[in-house]
C-alpha cells in the first residue's frame, strides 16, 4: 500500500507539480476547446489565452507565498 | 525538414542536455569519492531501463488514434511545460535561487564521503544506487518528453536521436572537464525547454480537442512568440516585486 501511495505521489509531483490549479485549468481549457469545436466554433485562440492567464495566476500565487 | 520537426529535435536535445548536466553532477559527486566502477554500472543499468521504457511505450502509443494521442499528450505537455516555465520565470526574476551545479557537486561529494560502506552483488551499494536513481529520475523527464514529442508527431526515432546526441555531448564534456558543468546556462535552457513544451502542448492539445490552427504548422511559431513575449513581461514585472528568495529546491 505504501509503495502504491509513493508511486501515485511520484506521478502527481511529476505531472502536476507545485501548483494543482495549473493542471486543473489546463483540463478545463481543453474541455472548453473541445466543446466549442463540437459546436462548430474553431477556438484555436482559447488555449494560448488560457495558458497566459494560468501562468500569470500561478506566479502571482507563488510570489504571494514568499 | 519542417518547422515542427526542427523544434521537436531542438526540444528533445535541450531537455536531455539540461537533465544530463544534473545527472552528471550526481554521478561525479559519488564517483570521485567512492571510485568509478559501481556508479558507472548504476549509470549503465539506468540507461538500459530508460531505453527499455522508450522502446516499450513508443511503439505501443502508435496504436492510439492520432487525435486522441495529441489531446492527451497536449494536456500532459501543457501541465508539465508550465511547471518548467513557471520555475524558470521565478528563477529569472530572483524569486527562487538559481540551480548551482558547483554547490550540488560539493553536497553530493560530502554525502558520499560520510555514507556507510555496504557491499551487495560485488558493488558499493551506496554508489550504485545513488548513480542509478540520479540518472533514472533525471532521465525520466527526458523519456517523457521524447515519447510525447515523438509519438504526437510520429517521429519517435528523431526525438530519441536528439536526446541521445545530448547525452553523448554532455558525457564527453564531463570527461573533458572532469568536474560539474557549472558554465552551462541551465536556467536559460530550462526556460527554452519550458517554452517549447508549453507551445507544443498548446498546439497539439488544441488540435486534439478539434480546433484547427490558421496557417497550420506555422502557427506554432506564433504560439512560441506569444508565450515568449508573455514570459519576458512576467519576468520584468516580477523583478520589480520585493521577494524573499526561496532556496532552489523549494520551488524546483
Amino acid at each position: 500500500m505504501r509503495y502504491l501511495v509513493r508511486f501515485a505521489r511520484f506521478w502527481w509531483d511529476f505531472v502536476v507539480g507545485d501548483d494543482w490549479t495549473v493542471a486543473a485549468g489546463v483540463a478545463v481549457s481543453l474541455g472548453l476547446t473541445a466543446a466549442l469545436a463540437h459546436n462548430d466554433v474553431n477556438a484555436w485562440w482559447l488555449l494560448p489565452l488560457a495558458v497566459a492567464f494560468l501562468l500569470a495566476f500561478s506566479l502571482w500565487r507563488a510570489t504571494r507565498r514568499v | 525538414m519542417s518547422t515542427s520537426t526542427v523544434l521537436l529535435l531542438l526540444g528533445a536535445f535541450l531537455a536531455s542536455a539540461v537533465e544530463m548536466v544534473e545527472a552528471l553532477t550526481i554521478v561525479l559527486g559519488v564517483g570521485v569519492v567512492r571510485g568509478w566502477r559501481s556508479p558507472l554500472i548504476g549509470v549503465a543499468t539506468a540507461t538500459v531501463a530508460l531505453a527499455a521504457i522508450v522502446a516499450a511505450l513508443g511503439p505501443a502509443l502508435t496504436l492510439v488514434p492520432i487525435e486522441t494521442l495529441r489531446l492527451v499528450v497536449g494536456a500532459l505537455l501543457l501541465a508539465f511545460g508550465l511547471q518548467w516555465l513557471r520555475k524558470a520565470i521565478l528563477r529569472s526574476s530572483g524569486h527562487v535561487d538559481l540551480h548551482d551545479e558547483a554547490e550540488a557537486f560539493s553536497r553530493h561529494r560530502a554525502q558520499a564521503a560520510t555514507a556507510a560502506s555496504e557491499q551487495r552483488a560485488g558493488l558499493d551499494w551506496y554508489a550504485f544506487t545513488v548513480a542509478f536513481k540520479g540518472v533514472l529520475l533525471e532521465g525520466l523527464e527526458v523519456v517523457f518528453i521524447v515519447i510525447s514529442f515523438g509519438s504526437a508527431q510520429g517521429r519517435l526515432g528523431l526525438a530519441a536521436a536528439g536526446a541521445a546526441a545530448a547525452v553523448v555531448l554532455i558525457t564527453l564534456a564531463g570527461v573533458l572537464v572532469r568536474g560539474p558543468l557549472e558554465r552551462v546556462p541551465e536556467n536559460t535552457i530550462k526556460f527554452a525547454v519550458g517554452l517549447l513544451l508549453t507551445s507544443f502542448g498548446c498546439f497539439w492539445g488544441a488540435e486534439g480537442a478539434g480546433a484547427r490552427w490558421p496557417g497550420d504548422e506555422l502557427s506554432l511559431l506564433g504560439v512560441i512568440g506569444f508565450l515568449g513575449l508573455l514570459s519576458f513581461v512576467l519576468v520584468r514585472v516580477l523583478r520589480r516585486q520585493p521577494s524573499g528568495v526561496l532556496p532552489s529546491g523549494a520551488e524546483a
